[in-house]
């Protein structure tokens, strides 16, 4: 991991309070976010609930701007939503009235240059998004409808859709929360494999510390509310990465390791020291 | 199992036919006058024998609630995706309709009828006015009360709020907009009738009133059954194009 490329995405003292009211008496919902991601790594950000991890997301989405601070992506100011992001919720809010084709396509139907071009290359975008269900498993299951799919289909057609229009950064609230076990990890694998092939960012949000050290390059452990980033971990752990890495003891040390510092966070505890950075300023 | 099903389906006529003959005897057995309560007996002969008659006012009745209704649905739809879309409309806009909503439409009648003469014009605009309501409440509801995050997932990509509102908001807003065309076509009819009672010399509103007056109770039911039948056919005719195109708001009760 080299410092020396510009990151993609870039956070300067970034803080946000939702409205003015809760400015004025210095309520934030982010504090003093400083952080730098590089261009196709896979990060995750795990913390206590309601930290804010998810206003995170909205920030680096352009969802929000921040009350203080500056947010860079592709070397750009960040000034309203990005076009080359693509997003994941816990819901796969997929659209009830439209085929699961349909739905993945949606993309391609609002984001310029595809919206204009959509009827003219109408053909090679279903290709497209067919081929892109087959990679996830959904092959044949283009013209069911979302309520004709398990939670795990859909939300295997909601990253489809997020991936439809090739973003360049894919964000994901806590995608995998909704599913079982063993959906969950095979979703990790078909996540691994498609961040593999085209290495666009990844910034996922998760509760769950196992999937946050099995896909992630790097690690921040976000504080209670008011959420800092406190703790940032590089996850050494060698590529290609199998499920069975996560029975093994290297594994299970980082994840213990990141989940004393949650522990200590919810019962309000000093957070322990270790041989984490503890500010996540300089990239090691 | 399949005889416990077809019991279901045919439970509705069973108990019209039950009604029917509890109604006929209760007129039999007490002498119950003509023209106080006529029976089902009696009512089905008028309409036999005056068929043609009841036909024409029925027809009449019919096209001008249609016609009403549909000014309901364009404007209806319309107010709907004004005030669904915009949260100051909304506010703006909201109290006075709930004012205007609670006025008897009744009441509007003697009006009408000093802007636009006797006749067609004040039905129409009768049965506009009470129907038009529920159809841009639904509308402004649907939209209203879209989900966030299906918001933010178009959002993310640049999507304009009219991209949601058109792509996401109206489909959505489409059961309620069926549930609302249910409601608002039995309204339309109760529009047409009463402005014809009043100011009209067509329709089966003026034939209740002129039936009711020369004291012929068997006709006037004869004309309430069909404005009845007339109103039930449209409700299961929109029950029918709403089963069909949002199916998929309906797949909790299908899997019954």
């Amino acid at each position: 991991m080299v410092a020396s490329t510009t990151p993609f995405v870039e956070f300067n003292n970034v803080w946000l309070a939702y409205n003015d009211e809760l400015l004025a008496k210095e309520q934030f919902a982010v504090e003093d976010i400083n952080l730098e991601i590089q261009s196709g790594e896979f990060v995750a950000i795990v913390g206590p609930s309601g930290c804010g991890k998810s206003t995170f997301m909205k920030l680096t989405t352009g969802l929000r701007r921040p009350t203080r601070g500056l947010i860079r992506v592709n070397g750009e100011e960040v000034t309203g939503p990005l076009k080359i992001s693509g997003m994941a919720f816990q819901a796969s809010s997929l659209l009830p009235w439209r085929t699961t084709l349909d739905n993945v396509l949606l993309p391609l139907e609002i984001v310029e240059p595809h919206r204009s071009q959509f009827k003219a290359k109408k053909a090679e975008y279903e290709h497209r998004a067919i081929e892109l269900l087959k990679r996830v498993g959904l092959g044949g299951y283009e013209r069911q409808y979302p309520w004709q799919l398990s939670g795990g289909m859909q939300q295997r057609a909601s990253i489809c859709r997020a991936l439809i229009h090739e973003p360049k950064m894919l964000l994901l609230d806590e995608p995998f929360g909704a599913l079982d076990a063993f959906t969950r990890e095979e979703l990790w694998c078909i996540l691994r494999d498609l961040w593999t092939e085209q290495r666009f960012n990844v910034i996922l949000v998760t509760h769950d510390l196992r999937e946050s050290v099995f896909l992630a390059d790097t690690v921040y452990v976000m504080s209670k509310s008011p959420g800092r980033f406190i703790v940032k971990r590089d996850i050494d752990l060698p590529r290609p990465r199998d499920l069975e890495l996560t029975y093994t003891s290297d594994f299970a040390d980082v994840v213990h390791e990141l989940r004393s510092h949650i522990g200590a966070l919810r019962t309000g505890q000093p957070v322990p020291s270790s041989t984490l950075t503890p500010t996540p300023n300089a990239r090691v | 199992m399949k005889w416990s099903k077809k019991l279901e389906a045919s439970s509705p006529w069973i108990l019209l036919v039950f009604t029917l003959l509890l109604w006929q005897g209760i007129c039999s057995v007490f002498s119950v006058s003509e023209f106080i309560f006529p029976g089902p007996i009696k009512i089905a002969q008028e309409l036999m024998q005056y068929s043609a008659i009841i036909a024409g006012h029925a027809w009449r009745t019919y096209w001008v609630t249609m016609a009403g209704f549909g000014l309901a649905i364009v404007v209806g739809v319309l107010l709907g995706f004004v005030i669904g879309s915009s949260r100051i409309a909304y506010t703006a806009v909201y109290p006075l309709m709930t004012a205007f909503n609670a006025l008897p439409k009744a009441a509007f009648v003697p009006i009408l009828v000093v802007w636009f003469g006797i006749g067609v014009g004040p039905a129409i605009l009768t049965a506009f006015l009470i129907s038009f309501f529920p159809i841009m409440v639904n509308i402004a509801t649907g939209l209203a009360t879209l989900e966030p995050e299906l918001e933010d997932v178009l959002r993310v990509l640049g999507a304009k709020r009219w991209d949601v509102l058109i792509k996401v908001g109206l489909p959505r807003s489409l059961p309620y907009f069926y549930a609302s065309l249910k409601v608002a076509i039995t309204l339309a009819f109760v529009g047409t009738t009463v402005s014809e009672m009043t100011a009209a010399n067509e329709g089966i509103g003026y034939l209740l009133i002129s039936a009711g007056s020369s004291m012929r109770m068997g006709l006037a039911f004869a004309g309430l059954v069909v404005v009845g039948a007339m109103a039930m056919i449209m409700y299961e005719l929109f029950s029918y194009v709403e089963k069909h195109t949002t199916a998929w708001a309906h797949q909790g009760s299908n899997n019954r």
